[in-house]
C-alpha cells in the first residue's frame, strides 16, 4: 500500500531518476510512528531522512507528516518546532506531501477532540469522534481497532491516484476514535464504513495526499 | 460487526520464543522472528512480544529482536513487559512497535497509563489485565506475569484503565493460560460488557467451539493465541532453528508433540469465523 504512494510521490519529479536519488523527509516532532514508516520508505528503496530541520525539509523532494497522539498536543509541537509555517510552504511549492494517520487529521480546518482545536486548514473540513451508539442502539467500540476496507469515492479519482493498481476492497488496519469530514466532497478519494458510518480514510487535493490508515503497516 | 483480529502472542525470554503453562515452567520452541515471520505470513492480523520475565527482572531486553522483526513484518506489532517509564515506550516504539502493552507498573502507579495516552495516543497504549479467579468467584488481577496478588478486582480496574485512556484491554486468565482449557468465557465477558474500548482475550485457546465463543458470547475483539499456533508451527521451523542452548531446550529437542494441545494454524480459526458468519481479514 504505501509503496504505490511513494511511487506517485516520486513520479512529479520524473520516471527516469533513481528512486535513491529523491530525498523525502519524514517530520520529526516528537510524535509518531516515525519508525514504522521509516522501515515501509526503506523497504520499497526510498532515500529517507527523519527530521525537523526547516532547511533538509525544504530541500526534500517529497515530505510526509506522520502522528499519533493527541491533536492539540501534535498542533502545539508543530508550532514550537516552527514547522506549521514550513509545511505551508512546502505545499505550495507543488511538491507531494503526505499525511498519514493523525498527520492526515492535522490538515483539516479543526478538530473536536479535546475541546475545540485549530488545524492547519490546507483542506476545508473537521475531525470528528465516531459515535458511541450505532444506528440499531448497539454500542460502537472506540476507538476502532481492525483491518476494515476501502472503496473509491469516485472510480475515476481512483484511477488517478496512487491507489490506481489496487482493489476496491483492500484491507487496510485502522486505528482512530476521529475522522475528517471534507467539506469538498471532491477531496475524498476513499470512503471506509465502521459500525454504521462512512466516512472518508483516504483524501486527496492537489499535490497532498491523505490518508487516515497506517498504510505503512499494510501490505 | 468489526472484523475479528487474530493475534499470535509470543512469549519471549531472552532470545528465544517460550511457552509456559500459567505463565510458569517456560520451554523453549525456538527463534520468536521465525515464528513472527511465519505468522505474518499466514494470516495474522497482528503480533504481541511479550517478554515474560521482563518485570520481574526490572529489564527490557528485546530492542534487537523488536527491530529486526519490524523491518519487514508489516502487521502491527504490540510490546509487552517490563516496561515502566516513558522512556521505556519510547525506546520500544523506536525500535519499532507499534504499540506497547503495559501491566505490573499501571497498578503501582494508575496515572502512568493517562502519561502514557497523551504522550503517545491512547490508540499506542493497550493495558494488560492477569486475572485469577478466586474461590469465591470474584477475579482479581495479578502482576508480575501472574505471580503477585494485588487484590484489585478486574472489572473496576478495567473501567478505570478506560477512562485513564488506554486504547484497548487485553485479558488473560492466569488459570486458562497455556492449558488449552478454553478461553474463560465469562471472564472475557464481564470485562467486555462494562468498556467501551476493544477487549483482546487471552489464555486457553482451545477448541473450535469455544474459539467462537469468545468472540460470540465473551464480545471479544480480538484474540491472542499462543500455544496451539505455536505447537502448529514448530513442525515447519524446526528445521530453520539456529543452535540456540540457552533456556530448557529438551521439549524442544525431542520432537514431541504436547500431549493435551491440539494444534490449529490462523488459516483453519480463519475459515471457521467464515463458516460461523463472524467476520475477519481474509487470507491472501
Amino acid at each position: 500500500m504505501l509503496k504505490n504512494y511513494l511511487k506517485i510521490i516520486t513520479y512529479p519529479v520524473g520516471q527516469s531518476i533513481n528512486i535513491m536519488d529523491i530525498k523525502v523527509a519524514i517530520i520529526d516532532y516528537g510524535l509518531g510512528n516515525l519508525f514504522s514508516i521509516n522501515n515501509a520508505c526503506k523497504l520499497v528503496g526510498l532515500n529517507t531522512i527523519i527530521t525537523k530541520d526547516i532547511d533538509v525539509i525544504n530541500n526534500a523532494d517529497a515530505l510526509i507528516l506522520p502522528g499519533v497522539g493527541a491533536f492539540g498536543d501534535a498542533m502545539n509541537s508543530l508550532n514550537n518546532n516552527n514547522l506549521t509555517q514550513t509545511i505551508y510552504q512546502f505545499v505550495q511549492s507543488g511538491k507531494p506531501f503526505l499525511g498519514i494517520c493523525l498527520g492526515m487529521q492535522l490538515l483539516f480546518s479543526e478538530s473536536e477532540e479535546f475541546g475545540s482545536n485549530k488545524g492547519l486548514n490546507l483542506i476545508k473540513g473537521k475531525v470528528v469522534k465516531f459515535p458511541s451508539i450505532n444506528n440499531n442502539g448497539d454500542k460502537v467500540r472506540v476507538p476502532q481497532i481492525q483491518w476494515n476496507q476501502i472503496y473509491a469515492e469516485d472510480k475515476n479519482r481512483w484511477k488517478n491516484s496512487p491507489l490506481k493498481d489496487l482493489t476496491e476492497g483492500t484491507y487496510m488496519h485502522f486505528v482512530h476514535s476521529y475522522f475528517a469530514i471534507p467539506e469538498d466532497k471532491n477531496d475524498i478519494l476513499t470512503y471506509t464504513e465502521y459500525e454504521g458510518t462512512r466516512y472518508a480514510s483516504a483524501v486527496k487535493k492537489d499535490n497532498i495526499i491523505n490518508n487516515k490508515k497506517i498504510q505503512n503497516k499494510s501490505q | 460487526m468489526q472484523n475479528i483480529r487474530i493475534i499470535p502472542r509470543l512469549d519471549i525470554k531472552g532470545p528465544n520464543l517460550v511457552k509456559g503453562i500459567h505463565l510458569e515452567g517456560l520451554r523453549v520452541l525456538g527463534n520468536p522472528e521465525d515464528f513472527a515471520r511465519y505468522y505474518y505470513e499466514n494470516g495474522a492480523d497482528e503480533l504481541i512480544y511479550q517478554d515474560v520475565v521482563a518485570s520481574l527482572y526490572e529489564r527490557n531486553s528485546l530492542h534487537e529482536i523488536i527491530s529486526r522483526t519490524a523491518k519487514d513484518i508489516l502487521i502491527p506489532l504490540t510490546v509487552g513487559g517490563g516496561l515502566r517509564t516513558l522512556e521505556d515506550i519510547r525506546l520500544v516504539l523506536r525500535s519499532g512497535a507499534d504499540k506497547v502493552s503495559l501491566n505490573t507498573a499501571t497498578i503501582k502507579n494508575p496515572t502512568f497509563i493517562s502519561d502514557a495516552a497523551n504522550k503517545f495516543g491512547s490508540s499506542t497504549i493497550v493495558v494488560a489485565i492477569e486475572a485469577i479467579k478466586q474461590s469465591d468467584g470474584r477475579y482479581l488481577a495479578y502482576i508480575d506475569n501472574g505471580r503477585e496478588e494485588t487484590g484489585i478486582e478486574v472489572i473496576q480496574w478495567a473501567q478505570k484503565i478506560e477512562e485513564l485512556g488506554a486504547g484497548e484491554l487485553i485479558i488473560t486468565s492466569v488459570d486458562r493460560e497455556g492449558t488449552a482449557e478454553g478461553f474463560d468465557i465469562d471472564l472475557i465477558k464481564s470485562i467486555s460488557n462494562v468498556v467501551n474500548i476493544p477487549v483482546i482475550a487471552h489464555g486457553g485457546a482451545s477448541t473450535m467451539s469455544n474459539i467462537i465463543d469468545a468472540v460470540q458470547t465473551g464480545n471479544a475483539s480480538a484474540l491472542a493465541i499462543a500455544s496451539i499456533f505455536h505447537y502448529a508451527s514448530m513442525k515447519k521451523l524446526l528445521h530453520t532453528d539456529s543452535d540456540n542452548t540457552e533456556g530448557n531446550n529438551s521439549f524442544k529437542n525431542s520432537g514431541k508433540n504436547f500431549s493435551i494441545i491440539e494444534p490449529c494454524n490462523i488459516s483453519d480459526v480463519k475459515k471457521l469465523f467464515k463458516d460461523n458468519n463472524i467476520p475477519c481479514r481474509p487470507i491472501n
